[in-house]
């Protein structure tokens, strides 16, 4: 149960943006920003760091959310999977096993992140811009993962929320619905 | 050295905002109403001890001798308890409710699980309302992500004391959408 009163059709992060709508909206565009906007590293490069970053921190809301989210953008799921897994043997090129490298030790800490690491991902044809953007998206999701946990958010009653929540985090994006999610009232209801 | 090209004598956070502008004004608006804007919860001086505490925590010099900094210039007469909460929020002479909203600081920062049930009943005996406990985790999960931000990248962060304290003074009088902090350095 969360620690204070969340609108109960909103588990995990939703709920917490809807809570306090003025701090929500900088960190919605922040992630609209970095996640969607433009980028030399697509969108399921990016989403990927999210997952390592948020598997990482045992997030458990964030690593089904962002896993989903790669799942559906590359339409298959053992990327995510084998990403979870071991980044040096995943099927994913070198630069981003780089990158991927440098999201899950800012993750645990900045200060882990060493002049080696980075020379590893230049050496890989990885731009300052994209280190940068690594280190951010990381960063971000050590902010997320910490506000959908310490606040003990709840997970969906059933897993095909994800789906849903994929579905809209791609072809939608980051930015808070213009209706609102009074919509999702009626989806979780149980028949 | 930065491990990417930064403008030269930009401190901290400061040179990633000049190097990425469009995300360093989200990180700008977060701090601007999490930290400084006028709320009905936490006093801005409350809230930036609990940002420096996070940003120790975190061992991130940069943020928690700014933030300290801040804290000081908010809290005016009180700005001595700053550097006794760092050392240990327990002992510091503050009140029992942010002595319990420090004691959740500090498991978010650890990790948001190791918020328990308990942390959380005992900020509310001590008179913490909801927004109070969604703000004091909010703000910890933030100072997670710009320590690790301005760490992560190897940020310059100068040890000059004096710099830090003007730097304070400018964003508790002003904010954080004044950027002239850049000016302080040259």
């Amino acid at each position: 149960m969360p620690h204070i009163e969340l609108e109960a059709h909103l588990p995990g992060i939703t709920g917490l943006l809807e809570y306090r709508k003025d701090t929500g909206e900088p960190i919605r565009v922040l992630t609209q920003i970095i996640l969607r906007g433009p980028s030399t590293l697509t969108e399921a490069e990016r989403e990927l760091l999210a997952t390592v970053v948020s598997h990482g921190n045992e997030c458990r809301f964030c690593t089904t959310a962002h896993a989903a989210t790669v799942d559906l953008l590359l339409g298959e799921s053992e990327t995510s999977e084998r990403v979870k897994a071991d980044i040096a043997t995943a099927p994913v090129s070198e630069k981003m096993k780089a990158l991927l490298t440098i999201a899950a030790l800012t993750g645990k800490s900045g200060r882990l992140v060493t002049p080696e690491v980075i020379a590893k991902a230049k050496a890989e044809g990885a731009t300052d811009l994209e280190i940068h953007d690594t280190v951010l998206i990381a960063a971000l999701f050590s902010l997320y993962n910490r506000y959908v946990d310490g606040m003990a958010t709840a997970m969906p009653e059933d897993n095909s929320y994800f789906n849903v929540l994929a579905d809209r985090l791609v072809n939608h994006g980051y930015s808070r619905l213009p209706q609102g999610y009074d919509h999702l009232k009626k989806q979780n209801a149980k028949p | 050295m930065p491990h990417i090209t930064l403008p030269p004598n930009v401190p901290g956070i400061r040179s990633l905002f000049v190097f990425r502008p469009d995300t360093g004004g989200a990180l700008c608006d977060l701090a601007q109403t999490l930290l400084y804007n006028p709320h009905p919860t936490l006093s801005a001086g409350e809230r930036e001890t609990i940002a420096a505490y996070v940003s120790n925590l975190n061992t991130c010099k940069y943020c928690t001798n700014s933030h300290a900094a801040i804290a000081r210039h908010q809290l005016g007469e009180q700005a001595g308890i700053v550097k006794q909460v760092l050392a240990d929020p327990e002992t510091a002479p503050v009140s029992d409710k942010l002595k319990a909203l420090l004691k959740i600081a500090a498991r978010v920062q650890s990790g948001g699980k190791n918020v328990t049930e308990d942390d959380v009943a005992l900020a509310r005996a001590e008179g913490a309302t909801d927004i109070e406990i969604h703000d004091t985790v909010l703000i910890a999960a933030a100072f997670c992500m710009y320590n690790r931000y301005v760490d992560g990248l190897a940020t310059w962060q100068p040890e000059d004391g004096e710099l830090y304290d003007k730097m304070g003074e400018l964003r508790a009088r002003e904010g954080y959408h004044n950027s002239s902090s850049t000016q302080l350095i040259t």
